[in-house]
């Protein structure tokens, strides 16, 4: 048997026929790899930040000193919407990768196109949401659970409108640069990004919309 | 630098293995993960709005569905698995989900026992004898 056999996660690092990279032996990681490495460690501290407004809005929930609780704020079928349209454009951006990787411009761009659609469909229905609730009162001044909630669901929206942007320029630049080695990786880190952006709206629309509608 | 951009044994986050065929790789990778995201979604509505569930026991049900469908989100969006070429990736998530375990369970702890200890709030106003 192999070293490579006895030991398949090379935890040993032994055996002297060892070429993988990034682990001391067999030369330094591929560029795309050191690349989405160091954008996992962000998005990872990312999810780090977020889980501090998690645990403020956990902790303030039930302080609504006298305004309007969740349960009276909160209707399911909104909220039905925008998951079904963050999880259908966290899919058409797994696409749009999978495209790329082939070298299919038009529907790589069609895939995002539909990603870009999707994400401003979600940010419009939280946009009137969060318009309605400040219209009848329950503002992020009303109470310490409505700035823990418009602080938290906020934050998520603004990464949303900041990944729209960058979706415009990746949509861009493959249509200037083309599948050029430098503009796949970005497309990859925007990959990330975005269904990282899904897996903390598992966590919001859990924890904000279902659990407080109990 | 190497002039590759992908090697045998070190994959990127979000990327498929280099080598082989990957679980949860290509399109019905995507359409699998898509349809077991959807899945998990549709029960935590159910849980709910319908009367499957004792109902004290709903939240942490629905705890379980949405972990069980961040697990599906990363390893058929994100491709992290538990192949050799994943070590890296999967121990910086290990470590960012301690961190993020830490920071929600312990501001709930401790908060929660500082709530229960506070005076209630109409006998602070009326002020203390």
């Amino acid at each position: 048997m192999t070293a490579k056999a006895q030991d398949p996660y090379r935890i040993g690092r032994g055996g002297g026929e060892d070429t993988n990279t990034g682990r001391g032996e067999g030369g330094p990681a591929s560029k795309r790899t050191t690349v989405g490495y160091g954008f996992w460690i962000y998005l990872l501290s990312d999810i780090i930040l977020f889980s501090g407004f998690f645990a403020a809005y956990a902790v303030l929930a039930k302080q609504t000193a006298g305004g309007p609780s969740p349960r009276e704020l909160f209707g399911q079928e909104r909220v039905a919407l925008e998951t079904a349209a963050l999880l259908l454009s966290s899919f058409t951006c797994g696409l749009a990768g999978v495209a790329a990787e082939r070298r299919k411009l038009l529907p790589a761009q069609l895939w995002l196109l539909a990603t870009g659609v999707l994400g401003a469909a979600f940010l419009g229905l939280e946009l009137a949401e969060f318009a309605e609730m400040i219209g009848e009162g329950a503002g992020p001044q009303r109470s310490a659970f409505l700035s823990a909630f418009f602080g938290l669901v906020g934050l998520h929206g603004l990464h949303i409108g900041v990944g729209l942007l960058w979706l415009g320029t990746m949509m861009a630049q493959l249509w200037v640069k083309g599948f050029q080695p430098q503009v796949l990786r970005r497309l990859m880190c925007f990959n990330l990004f975005w269904h990282a952006l899904d897996i903390v709206w598992v966590g919001i629309f859990t924890m904000v919309y279902l659990m407080g509608s109990i | 630098m190497s002039e590759r951009e992908t090697d045998s044994g070190d994959t990127a986050p979000g990327d498929e293995a280099a080598e082989g065929e990957e679980f949860a790789g290509g399109t019905s990778g995507y359409v699998v993960g898509l349809g077991l995201a959807a899945l998990l979604t549709a029960a935590a509505f159910a849980m709910v709005n319908l009367p499957l569930v004792w109902r004290p026991a709903v939240p942490m049900a629905l705890v379980v569905l949405a972990i069980a469908q961040m697990g599906v989100h990363l390893v058929f969006f994100l491709h992290v698995n538990t192949g050799p070429d994943n070590t890296n990736n999967v121990l910086a998530l290990a470590f960012g989900t301690l961190v993020v375990l830490l920071l929600i369970g312990g501001s709930v702890w401790i908060l929660g026992h500082l709530d229960h200890a506070m005076m209630p709030m109409d006998r602070q106003m009326h002020g203390f004898p």
